[in-house]
């Protein structure tokens, strides 16, 4: 750049020559320099705002592009994150307390057809009949021939199934995928579990939804992909359900009872180790509900949980706990007993007359029913039901079990005083076995309330104070002598000190009344009594034992023999070891002061 | 020197559009291979998921003891019961082995039949 002088020496000459003043022209000469300067440096600054505006427009546009872009397009996996335990069943599986598999998934195929596209309707028809017995040939070319365009055939075919109808060779037999619940040990825990069926279907996926059991119940919770395909663990121990169920059976059979149930559960936790109820079904084939008849005959009802019954003499620990809680009796209070004992137009009479009086304990050994209803006056309704209340007895079980509401126990309307005495030895109030279990297992534990549950709990908090420790004590040592020298002598197993009370209850008639010969026989029982872990219950409906000229229908001769040997083979299974019984305590009176 | 700079600059980004070339082309070669390598593992745990329920059928109380029933004369296998528990003091240990001995002791007797002294 050539920079012109402020004062050339030509024109300064030539100004003073005409006498005109040199400094204009200096003046002039700066005053364009400051121009051109100033003009130099607004198109720099213009420059750097039009940089800065593209700059900025650019940027504007790459995110509104992208945001476009992003709106625009269908989602996708990421396919460079790595895949960690990613979710490949869409329902999680189901694991006993030890992680076997109860129930889990498998890939099937679904077979459907679009007939428009089939080039031999008929033939395909007829093979079809062929490869599977149940469908109907006829029907299958009526629908085939016809203007349907979309038909289902079957919703799970075998993989030899879908290769026989791959080789039909018709573009118009197309199959979907999907996803089968499967329960590999068939009808095992068929009750607990429930079933699965397809919720909406469509081509290429369906919904398995359960149906009942904990299926139902944690249905959202075994489809929730954020649980990671964790599965749902149980707190049923696989070889000790099947060991009760087969024996359970054979129990049934051979006291020809209709139906028969067993409840093993942990006496601290709560845990329900086994549950049986007998006629069971196969979960992977679960029949129709029944429509018509009673629903209790039904392989689905769930006797454990739903069947509500009137339990009986097992019935008499609460009462007799209660009483001695209160202070009101020790072990070795007198009760009169003379038999009958009238109340009103009230007859209460025991199943042999056991003289004027009983011990407490005696009361429990023997199975008196006035013994206990007067233990139960001197308790007095309001104080006898706020207890069976606070046992859980008076309100459905709060297992996590779909069918658990429909257990709901059948209590008296009003509680008078004969009610206070007929509920003190379990008549007129029904509840299920599985009430039972968790009541015992409150009164018996040391005192403290159990709540059942069907999930592995590893140490849950111990709940509520029901009963005094010492008064749990004392009924175990109760419960020990009705094994040792009472009702439920066939209940003794060596090495495993079985506590239990026995309860015989007569079937309520539908039509009014009570039958004379169809009972309700349950075995309420704990092992070992010294020092309790489980709490076992087994009930049979209308057993009859029937080796001796008269048929023995009481639950000594009918679930005491099968709770007893049901032990037996269980109780090695939950890894108790056999124990010499501690001597009982003589000498030392376990009474309240 | 400018023209260096010009010729290093326009070398540079040939480099590295030869360098975003490559790695692009790279990138899509790894993704294919993880779709493949997820697509291997889909039908792993696909078939794993299938052993594993078979080898829970396999395993089903029912049968176990069928073929428990079955096998007994070779296995005579019976249910687990509470003889079956032992203490640690009911295992055959061997016996201790003896310490050397260091100073025999030399024993006679005498058969008073015969009066023979034997050693």
């Amino acid at each position: 750049m050539i920079r012109t002088p402020l004062r050339p020496l030509a024109r300064i000459l030539s100004a003073r020559d005409r006498g005109e003043n040199p400094d204009a022209i200096e003046r002039e000469n700066l005053r364009l320099r400051h121009e051109a300067m100033r003009d130099k440096s607004r198109q720099r600054a213009e420059g750097r705002l039009l940089v800065m505006g593209l700059l900025f427009f650019s940027a504007f546009t790459v995110v509104g592009a992208r945001m476009g872009l992003l709106a625009a397009t269908d989602p996708v996996e990421p396919r460079a994150a790595a895949s960690g335990a990613s979710i490949l069943a869409q329902r999680a599986d189901i694991v006993d307390r030890e992680g076997r598999i109860l129930a889990t998934n498998l890939v099937t195929h679904s077979l459907y057809a679009q007939p428009q596209s089939m080039v031999e309707p008929e033939r395909a028809a007829e093979e079809l009949a062929a490869i599977f017995p149940d469908l109907d040939a006829e029907d299958l070319k009526e629908d085939f021939t016809g203007s349907r365009k979309f038909l289902w055939i079957k919703k799970k075919i075998s993989p030899e199934q879908m290769q026989a109808v791959h080789d039909i060779g018709d573009p118009g037999l197309l199959f979907g995928p999907r996803e089968m619940r499967i329960y590999p040990n068939g009808a095992l825990a068929s009750h607990v579990l429930g079933g699965a069926s397809f919720g909406r279907e469509g081509v290429h996926s369906a919904e398995v939804i359960g149906t009942a059991g904990v299926e139902k119940t944690f249905d959202g919770w075994l489809r929730d992909p954020g649980n990671g395909g964790q599965p749902l663990q149980l707190s049923i121990d696989l070889g000790v359900q099947a060991t009760i169920e087969e024996v359970l059976y054979g129990g049934m059979k051979l006291m020809n009872a209709k139906g028969a149930t067993a409840v093993l559960m942990d006496i601290h936790s709560g845990e329900v180790v086994a549950m049986a109820s007998l006629p069971d079904f196969d979960p992977n084939t679960r029949p129709q509900p029944a429509l018509k008849g009673d629903p209790s005959d039904s392989p689905l009802f769930n006797r454990a949980v739903q069947g509500v019954y009137e339990l009986g003499s097992t019935f008499k620990v609460f009462a007799i706990a209660q009483a001695m809680d209160l202070g009101l009796v020790n072990a070795e209070t007198k009760i009169a007993t003379k038999s009958p004992m009238t109340w009103g137009k009230h007859r209460i009479r025991d199943f042999h007359d056991y003289g004027a009086e009983l011990s407490v304990t005696d009361i429990i050994v023997k199975s008196s029913n006035i013994g206990t209803a007067r233990v139960a006056l001197q308790i007095g309704g309001e104080r006898q039901k706020a207890f069976l209340g606070t046992l859980g007895l008076l309100e459905p079980t709060p297992i996590e079990m779909v069918e658990a509401p429909t257990g709901k126990p059948i209590l008296p309307r009003t509680w008078p005083e004969i009610t206070t005495m007929t509920v003190s030895y379990g008549h007129g109030l029904s509840a299920s076995p599985l009430h039972l279990a968790a009541a015992y297992a409150s009164v018996l534990n040391g005192g403290t309330k159990v709540t059942p549950t069907i999930l592995k709990t590893p140490m849950p908090a111990p709940g509520p104070r029901v009963v005094s420790e010492q008064t749990s004590s004392v009924m175990r040592a109760m419960l020990r002598a009705v094994v040792t020298r009472g009702t439920a002598s066939f209940g003794e197993v060596p090495g495993y000190a079985v506590g239990g009370k026995t309860g015989s209850a007569d079937k309520p008639n539908p039509s009014g009344g009570y039958y004379k010969d169809r009972l309700i026989a349950t075995f309420a029982s704990i092992f070992p009594a010294h020092d309790p872990e489980y709490v076992m219950i087994v009930t049979l409906d209308e057993p009859s034992e029937t080796s001796g000229s008269v048929p023995r229908r009481t639950a000594g001769w009918t679930a005491v023999p099968v709770g007893a040997e049901i032990i037996r083979r269980v109780a090695p299974m939950l890894g108790l070891r056999p124990e010499v019984e501690p001597p009982a305590q003589h000498g030392i009176t376990l009474v309240r002061n | 020197m400018r023209s260096l700079f010009y010729v290093l600059t326009a070398l540079a980004v040939m480099g590295l559009a030869f360098w975003a070339y490559r790695e692009n082309y790279r990138t899509q070669a790894k993704l294919t291979e993880i779709d493949r390598l997820q697509s291997d593992i889909r039908h792993l745990r696909e078939s794993l998921n299938v052993l594993k329920a078979e080898w829970a059928y396999l395993n089903r109380p029912d049968r176990l003891r069928e073929l428990a029933a079955i096998n007994f004369e070779r296995l005579a296998l019976l249910p687990l019961t509470a003889e079956q528990f032992g203490t640690a003091a009911q295992v055959g240990y061997p016996a201790e082995p003896l310490p050397p001995i260091t100073d025999p002791v030399e024993t006679f007797g005498a058969l008073p039949e015969t009066e023979e002294t034997t050693p």
